[in-house]
């Protein structure tokens, strides 16, 4: 397998499981009315219940159930009938009740899977374990005073989502596909906004390695990465640094580990003697949670085309490869601009591929260069569509596209006014191309006979001569068949 | 004028032959006079007739107008401190007021000050508390007795007639066993029947709020007023609250009392024993059909209730931490030591007692052994009583083991206090309600409860069969 690592004596299997913390998109918490709203004034959206008075109860969020329902069914996982709040205790500042409220022994959700794509076309299925809902703790503010440390609780109590995997991962790049899969299936689904930089989606790494084939490695925790660079980079770190430890005579300790990315490298935050104790037992102020047939049938109704229904309607409908549909399908965004591209013209369906082309290369790169978001583009699907449909109808050449895409870009224009405005129609006429090869056979009679005693290399020439002149306009297939003709 | 009933009361406010003030100042003034008794943490005249202006003003048809009531002082109170008796929430003061004691203000009565209680209301003398022990009304000349608890400032407020009725909470007997042991009646409800919310929590899945009162009729017209849903408490019931005042009916001929085997114990002092037949004789003599039944797991009760109670309540006392509210040691130089001085400072005895017992019970290793077998036995208490009410309508049994005992006693041997608990455990973990209702006198001439408990939510039955005891008493 291409995924093992070389370590001094031998190659090493990585084996990684993923703990994800998505938050749930819900205008409130998960047990109290308070607002979720990020980057509001600390301490501002704090119930009672969430800042633990004496005496407060929690109330469940039936939006929250549902969202985790439905990222259930997303995840072709198994809905739990029947499951149950339990309480885990530990102490911190930014913890008010002293125990969070979670899921242990009987998740919301079941057994699910999801498949993550290769380039070479290949995939792979990798087995979800469980979700279960929990509360998100506040925040310690360590950074805001040399000698105290703030709490702020506006997080505290926000729904949370655990989707835990098997240890069905083996490189840092499946990690990464199957963490962008997830998010993509939670953004279509419209229950976590994915925005990772707000902390809505976090991993806890579970990794260990071992000789392909012999029993698993001892495993650490790398807990809370909040972007899939980190990911990828602690991962390569950590499996390195078990494979040294092991090489080198060691044995792995079971730590739980955080990632610094300044320095790219992991380091213990406790072992295994100073883990907590949760002390877990039902949370006896909430009754088990039983869901019926028609509630589930319900949020069934609700889910929409997910990325790989999406996937397989392009390869079936527009024979696309399975890699240019999963890359188009892993962002909504992306997907849905795809799709309205499409809509413009029924000729485009048979261009597909072309339309591909042009939105990953052309239009990521003009995206990613002046850091717009596609569906803020100011090239709207519309437009790309009417250039596309210039282009295979031979209204202009691949070339001048290139060109009306900046302009495009720049200034919001249609395709059509930008080749009117600035006459840049393709030229089709032969005698009007004829005229410009004679022209340049004149030029350049010494250069004629050269190719004609076998020096035909200069064909490239005559045509980029003849381009010149037309000023790319013409059509490229007729000036090539004109001049082959004129030479012979 | 005596002024120690509610009908009574409401009766002459209602008539205009007293005014609301008139008959509160009664009442304060005995406070006053009784501040021995230590029955209050928080007494405060000024705020007593700041809410009876409010009533006086308003045109509202109360249902308790002007009643003047003691609040426990787990019952969170947006106008009066809130201590569950403990150092750590000393001068608290709550910003909301409890679902209970909301629904007895909005009926236009007058919270005369917060009872004294065991600290988190753990505790069966009411020794425990941060405030003081209160002593029992009844304490013969030159004794003090304890007036039971967690409950026992609110039991002895009603029997020394400091305020016309009182709200408790009961866990595992804090209403019922105060209320034996100071002469007067209260009711535990079914579990569910009154919202927990805003009433600080000991454990959860036992704490019930109920009343105190010097009759059954007052109980009757108490908790009508307190029970009731609430959609802030999840475990809340939401089901239509009967008139029991207009609903009390003390005919009791064609029923069938239940009398369980596994509450004779050997060492049940002999006045206890003789009241229990006599209630048994008065029923029959009521035309009541008497059953000998067995509830074969009653013994396994008060082990498994010291299990699942602090357990719940190492969890529930997590968020007195000192971070947010209530008391904070000032040494310590980090979180951990801030944490470990506050929480040693601030819980007594008792309480850090339970803390440690709930938090061994619910560690690794020790969880399936304690807390899982406790609520396997909790299952098989429960389908005892399935089983019992199959065969009896309501089952019959002493309050507690003994009558009020002298302040000390019991002190230094936490499992003898804790066995204070054994006839009331059992329908706690059962959640069916439960009354006690005084019933014949001690051999020292001291008050005695008989304890009475039926089905889920059919509290108008063990009201009836206390009302027909309460008039056909020895």
């Amino acid at each position: 397998m291409s995924s093992l690592i070389q370590g001094k004596f031998s190659k090493w299997e990585t084996v990684i499981g993923l703990e994800i913390h998505a938050q749930i998109k819900s205008n409130s918490k998960l047990f109290s009315s308070s607002s979720t709203k990020f980057g509001s004034s600390p301490n501002s959206q704090v119930s009672l219940f969430d800042a633990a008075m004496p005496g407060m109860l929690p109330v469940i969020n039936e939006f929250c159930i549902k969202q985790a329902v439905k990222t259930g069914l997303g995840l072709k996982a198994k809905i739990n009938r029947y499951s149950v709040f339990d309480r885990k205790n530990y102490f911190y500042a930014d913890l008010p009740q002293g125990y969070q409220i979670s899921q242990y022994k009987h998740p919301i959700i079941g057994e699910g899977a999801v498949t993550i794509d290769f380039k070479d076309g290949s995939s792979k299925d990798i087995r979800i374990v469980r979700l279960h809902l929990e509360q998100d703790a506040g925040k310690s503010l360590h950074d805001q005073n040399p000698s105290k440390t703030y709490v702020d609780l506006n997080r505290s109590g926000v729904a949370l989502m655990e989707i835990v995997s098997e240890p069905d991962l083996n490189s840092s790049h499946e990690a990464s596909l199957y963490i962008t899969k997830i998010r993509s299936i939670l953004m279509y689904l419209d229950t976590c906004d994915g925005n990772m930089q707000e902390g809505s989606l976090r991993t806890d790494v579970n990794i260990s390695v071992r000789k392909p084939g012999e029993e698993l490695g001892t495993r650490c925790e790398i807990k809370n990465l909040n972007s899939i660079k980190f990911i990828k980079q602690a991962i390569e770190y950590e499996a390195m640094r078990q494979i040294k430890i092991i090489e080198e005579g060691g044995i792995i300790e079971q730590n739980t580990l955080l990632f610094n990315p300044q320095l790219g490298k992991t380091k213990p935050m406790r072992s295994k003697e100073e883990a907590h104790d949760y002390r877990y037992f039902p949370d006896p102020d909430l009754l088990p949670l039983k869901l019926e047939d028609d509630f589930i049938e319900i949020i069934k109704k609700d889910i929409p085309e997910l990325p790989d229904e999406r996937k397989k309607r392009y390869i079936n409908e527009y024979k696309l490869s399975n890699y240019d549909s999963s890359v188009l399908t892993i962002e909504k965004s992306i997907s849905d601009y795809f799709d309205q591209v499409l809509g413009c013209h029924k000729d485009l369906k048979k261009s597909a591929k072309l339309v591909v082309n042009w939105i990953t290369s052309e239009l990521f790169a003009i995206l990613k260069k002046n850091e717009v978001e596609i569906h803020n583009s100011p090239i709207t699907p519309y437009n790309l569509g009417q250039l596309v449909k210039l282009i295979i109808s031979n209204k202009i050449s691949g070339k001048i596209a290139k060109d009306v895409f900046e302009d495009m870009y720049k200034n919001s224009l249609s395709p059509e006014e930008i080749v009117n405005s600035r006459g840049l129609a393709q030229v089709t006429n032969v005698k009007e191309i004829e005229l410009i090869i004679d022209q340049i056979l004149k030029l350049n009679y010494d250069k004629v006979n050269d190719y004609k005693a076998g020096k035909t290399k200069l064909l490239g020439f005559f045509v980029g001569q003849a381009m010149q002149i037309s000023k790319g306009k013409a059509n490229p297939k007729i000036l090539n068949d004109i001049l082959i003709k004129k030479l012979s | 004028m005596e002024f120690n009933t509610i009908t009574e009361s409401l009766e002459k406010i209602n008539s205009n032959k007293i005014s609301i003030v008139e008959l509160n100042d009664i009442f304060i003034n005995r406070i006053k006079k009784n501040k021995n008794l230590n029955a209050f943490i928080y007494f405060d005249e000024e705020n007593i007739s700041q809410q009876i202006k409010k009533i006086q003003s308003s045109k509202n048809n109360f249902k308790l107008k002007g009643i003047p009531l003691a609040i426990k002082d787990l019952f969170c109170t947006k106008n009066m401190p809130t201590t569950a008796g403990s150092k750590i929430l000393q001068n608290f003061q709550p910003s909301y007021e409890s679902h209970v004691s909301q629904k007895l203000l909005d009926q236009g009565s007058i919270f005369l000050g917060k009872a004294n209680c065991d600290e988190f209301a753990m505790g069966s003398a009411t020794n425990t508390s941060y405030y003081g022990n209160t002593i029992n009304p009844i304490s013969p000349r030159g004794s003090q007795l304890v007036p039971g608890g967690s409950s026992g400032g609110s039991a002895a407020a009603v029997a020394a007639n400091l305020c016309l009725g009182a709200t408790g909470t009961d866990t595992g007997g804090s209403i019922r066993q105060p209320a034996s042991f100071c002469g007067v009646v209260g009711i535990k409800p079914t579990y569910g029947l009154c919202s927990r919310w805003g009433i600080i929590a000991f454990a959860s899945s036992l704490d019930q709020a109920g009343v105190f009162a010097n009759n059954i009729a007052d109980t009757a017209i108490l908790l009508r007023e307190i029970a009731g849903y609430d959609n802030k408490d999840s475990t809340s019931a939401n089901r239509e609250i009967p008139n029991y005042f207009e609903n009390l009916n003390q005919d009791m001929s064609g029923k069938v009392v239940g009398v369980p085997k596994e509450y004779i114990l050997p060492d049940i002092p002999e006045d206890i024993s003789k009241i229990w037949e006599q209630a048994i004789k008065s029923l029959e003599r009521g035309g009541v059909k008497v059953k000998n039944i067995s509830l074969p797991h009653t013994k396994y009760a008060l082990p498994a209730y010291y299990i699942i109670a602090p357990a719940e309540a190492s969890s529930n006392l997590a968020r007195y931490d000192g971070v947010r509210y209530g008391f904070r040691s000032e040494e310590g130089t980090s979180l951990d030591e801030m944490y470990e001085l506050t929480r040693s400072e601030g819980f007594g005895k008792e309480v850090k007692r339970r803390v440690l017992i709930g938090t061994y019970v619910l560690s690794a290793g020790y969880y399936e052994a304690y807390y899982i077998k406790a609520q396997k036995v909790r299952k098989l208490i429960s389908n005892d009583f399935n089983e019992a009410f199959k065969e009896c309508d309501f089952i019959l049994t002493p309050t507690a083991p003994s009558p009020a005992f002298p302040l000390g006693d019991k002190e230094d041997d936490p499992i003898k206090m804790y066995l204070n608990d054994i006839f009331t455990v059992p329908a706690s973990l059962a959640g069916i309600p439960g009354i006690s209702i005084p019933f014949g006198k001690s051999q020292n001439g001291l008050p005695l409860g008989i304890q009475l408990l039926s089905k889920h939510f059919d509290e108008q039955l063990v009201l009836n069969a206390g009302l027909y005891l309460e008039k056909n008493n020895v």
